[in-house]
């Protein structure tokens, strides 16, 4: 399945705040967005998942969602957004619970999505007994088991500190490799970007617009922490982002 | 690698501790020492003369009394009724409360419509309100169900749809993202994120209840704890009149108890 966007503009009241996006993103490939803070990109994510309308444009699904697939769109949460009074496997029952898989059925996915997750062990804890990386593992196999046709991720590592963001996208990369997925990923880390994306998005500063879009080739499973390659690439992206960042970071808000 | 130095241990003051304190831990038994000491000084007065007798009864002659009513069997006679009312005004006012508090917190045209009602019927004193609910509902259990129904529905109201808008909204946008029904999002989100703040309003309402189950049985009941004290205060009667007011007291303890049981049960997910 593929998605499209289609001239999207959105502004609060006569508060500009996006504008003229159109962007593809193809099946089975990981889209990065970047941008300076306040750029939009977590709205634009939004609106891409139905949780929020843009005053202009539209969000275009072509073809079908790929069989099995119990809810298309499948957001992953910077805050993860675990249920606290549930336990892991709880959390992830919560959303198949919904499309009548209970019982056995729904043990079946959970085991398969803890052991991609490498959380077989956990099933049973709560939630204020695991760790931030733990918790992301949990969103991100809540997220497997309605076998998504597409992963929209808001900045899931950026409540994480270093080393646990170094594990976890190398947990993604495996995730991916072994099973591609379309997903689009929204951060302000450009390590990140230029670790998972195969095509990355900049967009300017409010009202956000796209400013470029670099694809980059070599493939996930080839690149390594601190590759001279991707480093070069980072460059390039913050210089290109450099001066609206600062820029963004002078404004006022007028919230 | 050069050695490190250890300084002279006699060289300079030690930093002084000023962190700690303002984080009260509970200690078990505290309370229970509170109690006896209270009651062994009253004991103690009152044996010695420096209290008299019109001031405060004997804790001896109040635990005698008590004694006798329950060996007369007065006092199931008495508390049965009044636990009765209890339990069937506190359950119906606490249910509605709540199912009007969640509606509040979820719904905009019910919060316009009803917080105003809410706050202009908050501050009424209900047990002004007796004579009306005798009449609507009758001399009976009637119109004591209803006024000890209608002041637990005031707190636990404010309480629930307070508690609602405390919910994290992020969870809420979960529940939506991965396409929950509206029940569901009610029923396993939204709900259980209210319960902290549910219980904590129930502690307050019950309480209220208690106070209103007696003023409730004040005027017209044969029997109830309120009907007892009222007898005794009538006659002066200091001994059965501190008999009561404990039992009032037990009650609360007991309702605060059973409610701090359901929080380590049902809030055991807090961190």
């Amino acid at each position: 399945m593929d998605i499209s966007l289609v001239n999207i503009s959105h502004s609060y009241d006569d508060f500009e705040v996006m504008r003229n996006i159109n962007l593809e993103i193809s099946d089975g490939e990981i889209v990065c967005i970047v941008g300076p803070s306040g750029c939009g990109k977590s709205t634009l994510l939004r609106f891409i998942g139905g949780l929020e309308r843009p005053s202009k444009g539209r969000v275009v699904q072509i073809g079908n969602p790929p069989e099995g697939c119990l809810n298309p769109l499948t957001f992953i949460f910077q805050d993860f957004a675990l249920l606290p009074w549930r336990s892991v496997s709880g959390n992830i029952s919560l959303v198949l619970e919904d499309h009548g898989i209970r019982g056995a059925a729904a043990e079946k996915i959970i085991d398969d999505v803890l052991s991609r997750t490498k959380l077989s062990d956990f099933a049973t804890a709560l939630p204020k007994q695991l760790s931030g990386g733990m918790k992301q593992r949990v969103a991100i196999a809540r997220a497997l088991a309605v076998n998504p046709a597409v992963m929209l991720m808001d900045e899931p590592l950026s409540a994480l500190d270093s080393q646990t963001r170094e594990l976890l996208m190398d947990d993604l990369v495996a995730l991916w490799t072994r099973k591609p997925f379309t997903a689009v990923y929204v951060t302000h880390n450009l390590a990140e970007a230029v670790r998972l994306g195969h095509k990355i998005v900049v967009l300017s500063r409010r009202p956000g617009e796209i400013r470029q879009i670099v694809n980059i080739d070599k493939p996930l499973s080839d690149r390594q922490f601190g590759d001279s390659d991707l480093e070069r690439q980072q460059k390039r992206l913050w210089q290109l982002m450099r001066d609206e960042a600062r820029a963004a970071d002078a404004e006022l808000l007028n919230v | 690698m050069s050695k490190i130095e250890t300084p002279e241990t006699n060289a300079g003051e030690s930093v002084k501790f000023r962190g700690g304190g303002f984080a009260p831990k509970p200690q078990r038994w505290v309370g229970v020492l509170v109690f006896i000491a209270l009651i062994l000084i009253a004991e103690w007065g009152t044996q010695s003369g420096w209290i008299s007798a019109l001031t405060l009864p004997k804790p001896t002659d109040v635990l005698e009394t008590f004694h006798e009513l329950y060996e007369s069997g007065l006092l199931f006679q008495h508390l049965g009724p009044s636990l009765s009312r209890l339990l069937v005004g506190a359950t119906i006012g606490a249910l509605i409360g709540i199912s009007v508090g969640v509606l509040i917190g979820l719904f905009s045209y019910i919060r316009s419509g009803l917080v105003p009602l809410v706050a202009a019927i908050f501050p009424i004193p209900k047990i002004a309100l007796l004579p009306l609910f005798v009449i609507w509902f009758g001399i009976g259990e009637g119109s004591k169900y209803a006024l000890i129904a209608f002041g637990t529905f005031t707190p636990t109201v404010v309480a629930t749809y307070g508690a609602v808008d405390n919910v994290d909204r992020t969870l809420i946008r979960m529940g939506q993202s991965f396409g929950l029904s509206w029940w569901s999002i009610v029923y396993k989100i939204v709900l259980p994120g209210a319960m902290p703040g549910i219980l904590s309003g129930l502690r307050i309402s019950l309480a209220i209840a208690i106070i209103l189950l007696v003023a409730a049985e004040m005027l017209g009941a044969e029997y109830g704890i309120g009907a007892y004290i009222l007898e005794a205060g009538s006659l002066y009667d200091l001994e059965r009149l501190f008999a009561g007011v404990v039992i009032l007291s037990l009650l609360g303890v007991i309702m605060s108890a059973i409610i701090g049981l359901a929080e380590r049960h049902l809030l055991g997910w807090r961190v």
